[in-house]
């Protein structure tokens, strides 16, 4: 069953003169870890802001979770939708941390006394109970970005959209934020998009969608799409660690295995080349 | 940095802590007004009692009140001097040009002096005791009936607790581009007038400009996580008027009584 469904998609800004996106079409699976990767403008944010209603396309057909995207609908569409944007503290709103979670609950008019409970659960949840009365000044970057996942995972939406959510983290909040999301995914099945130029939580994704200039160039599982190595560069990805180690074995001449291969299974594919000689 | 404008806030867990933030305010105001019916020294001798009993109540330690009369030591004295040299009545002791020194000029010096440290006392007493955003709350609350003639009550208050979420944070981000500008040979608090607003120049663009990406990508979140418009929405942060409120408004209330029977002493 698809979750999205994008037919003939068109729409471009005000004020420019060429098409963001011209007849597009993109459908997502129920359940799925769609990444969505693509050098810098190539139309990543604007396509998920167009799912997510906060832009209206020029024509074309957006259903999410079976409903039609229509000015009257679109708040029903975005209960079902949480976005994590970028910038941490830019999409803090309340003035510490259990407020913040509780903006959404809020604007959704959820009784006090369900929201106290759903602030908790979701604080617990990403870990963040025992800061629930920090502001966030004293809270960390990934912190933060825990603090809107939990914002979220109060609302129960069915899909999460990360618009490159962890890009402003350092390695560490970065692994706690992608360890959550991993778990909402296997879990509790939630559809998960996440806008990346980070391999690794692209390779997270079940199905990787190559955007350049309001188009699909690529759309295939992420071991293919990571398997052509140098022209990871061009679409916006820096080459993974295993694929870089694999360009170098090459020119040792020793022979590689042609498919992407994982940390892991680089790991495994190394101590058996090992074992063999 | 982030401690200069409003973290004045001390959390405890005191009676005045405890209090509703709408009590506070409404007694802070009241206690404003009923300065100005204070006409001789009993009725100062009363507010002051008023005053101690209340910061006595709130368990703060009495450094934080003397801080809040400091910056603005200079108004007060200047104020205190005008009453001093330019009322007079009363035997008079001294006299040059304009100025003269009389009995009633040093007895409202003393009076507008002691106005100034009740009011700077009980307004630091509510900062001290309440959350920035408490007060934001109480507001809300207090402004209500507001909405009748169309003032959108509720905005104004997001507006306010917004703003107060994002003063340390442009003070963080202010500190750094100074950083930045003196990395570069911008001398900040030096030279002239006009070097110093040339230096404030370079500090100011940068911060505006942020600060307007900010709130785009504020508004587009807001919207995302369902915010439209200050309607409907439940409230998360509820405060509740308990006994301890209704006995502090009492406790206030009697010392207006005693307070209108001291004036004609
Ligand atoms: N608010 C806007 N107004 C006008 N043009 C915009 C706006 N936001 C993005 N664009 C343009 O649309 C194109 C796609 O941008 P965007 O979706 O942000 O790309 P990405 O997220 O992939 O980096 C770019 O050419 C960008 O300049
Ligand atoms: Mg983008």
């Amino acid at each position: 069953m698809d979750i999205v469904e994008i037919k003939n998609l068109t729409f471009k800004y005000p004020q420019q003169e060429v098409q963001n996106f011209n007849n597009f079409n993109l459908k997502i699976k129920k359940g799925e870890w769609l990444a969505i990767i693509g050098h810098n403008g190539s139309g990543k944010s604007t396509l998920v802001r167009l799912i997510d209603g906060l832009l209206a396309p020029e024509s074309g057909e957006i259903t999410v979770s079976g409903i039609k995207l229509t000015p009257e609908s679109v708040w029903d569409v975005r209960s079902k939708i949480g976005m994590v944007f970028q910038n941490p503290d830019n999409q803090f709103v309340g003035a510490n941390v259990e407020d913040d979670v509780a903006f959404g609950l809020e604007n959704a008019a959820i009784p006090r006394e369900e929201m106290l409970i759903r602030v908790r659960q979701a604080l617990e949840r990403v870990g963040m109970w025992e800061f629930a009365d920090h502001e966030p000044v004293r809270l960390s970057g990934g912190q933060k970005q825990r603090v809107a996942l939990a914002g979220i995972i109060a609302l129960k939406p069915e899909i999460i959209i990360l618009d490159e959510a962890t890009s402003m983290l350092d390695p560490e909040g970065r692994q706690s934020v992608l360890e959550i999301i991993r778990e909402l995914n296997q879990v509790e099945h939630l559809t998960v998009i996440s806008i990346t130029h980070d391999i690794d939580e692209a390779s997270n994704a079940q199905r990787v969608v190559v955007l350049d200039d309001g188009k699909i160039v690529q759309d295939d599982i992420p071991a293919k799409i990571f398997s052509h190595g140098a022209s990871l560069v061009k679409i916006g990805l820096e080459p993974p660690f295993s694929e870089k180690l694999k360009e170098e074995l090459i020119k040792q001449e020793i022979k590689v295995p042609d498919e992407y291969l994982t940390k892991e299974g680089m790991v495994d594919w190394l101590w058996q080349l090992f074992s063999k000689q | 940095m982030g401690k200069v404008l409003l973290g004045r806030y001390v959390p405890g867990d005191s009676i005045v802590h405890r209090m509703d933030p709408r009590a506070k305010l409404i007694l802070s105001f009241f206690f404003i007004v009923i300065i100005f019916l204070a006409n001789n020294w009993q009725s100062y001798v009363l507010l002051f009692a008023l005053t101690i009993g209340s910061i006595l109540a709130a368990r703060v330690n009495f450094a934080f009140f003397i801080k809040g009369v400091r910056p603005l030591i200079w108004l007060i004295l200047f104020t205190v001097l005008l009453q001093i040299f330019f009322s007079s009545g009363g035997t008079v002791f001294w006299r040059w040009g304009p100025f003269n020194l009389s009995y009633y000029g040093l007895i409202n010096g003393a009076y507008v002096f002691c106005r100034f440290v009740l009011i700077i006392f009980m307004s630091t007493l509510l900062t001290l005791t309440t959350a920035p955003l408490a007060i934001a709350d109480a507001l809300e609350k207090l402004m209500m009936p507001l909405k009748k003639i169309k003032v959108p009550v509720y905005e104004i208050s997001l507006m306010l607790s917004i703003a107060l979420r994002f003063v340390p944070t442009l003070m963080d981000e202010t500190a750094k581009i100074m950083n930045a500008q003196r990395s570069r040979g911008v001398n900040f608090g030096e030279g002239s007038i006009m070097q110093q607003i040339k230096a404030v120049v370079p500090l100011l663009v940068p911060l505006f400009v942020s600060s307007f990406n900010r709130a785009e990508d504020l508004a587009t979140a807001m919207e995302a996580r369902g915010y439209r418009g200050g309607e409907g929405r439940t409230k998360y942060r509820v405060h509740y008027w308990q006994t301890g409120d209704t006995a502090g408004c009492a406790v206030f209330v009697i010392v207006l009584i005693i307070l209108l029977f001291l004036r004609h002493w």
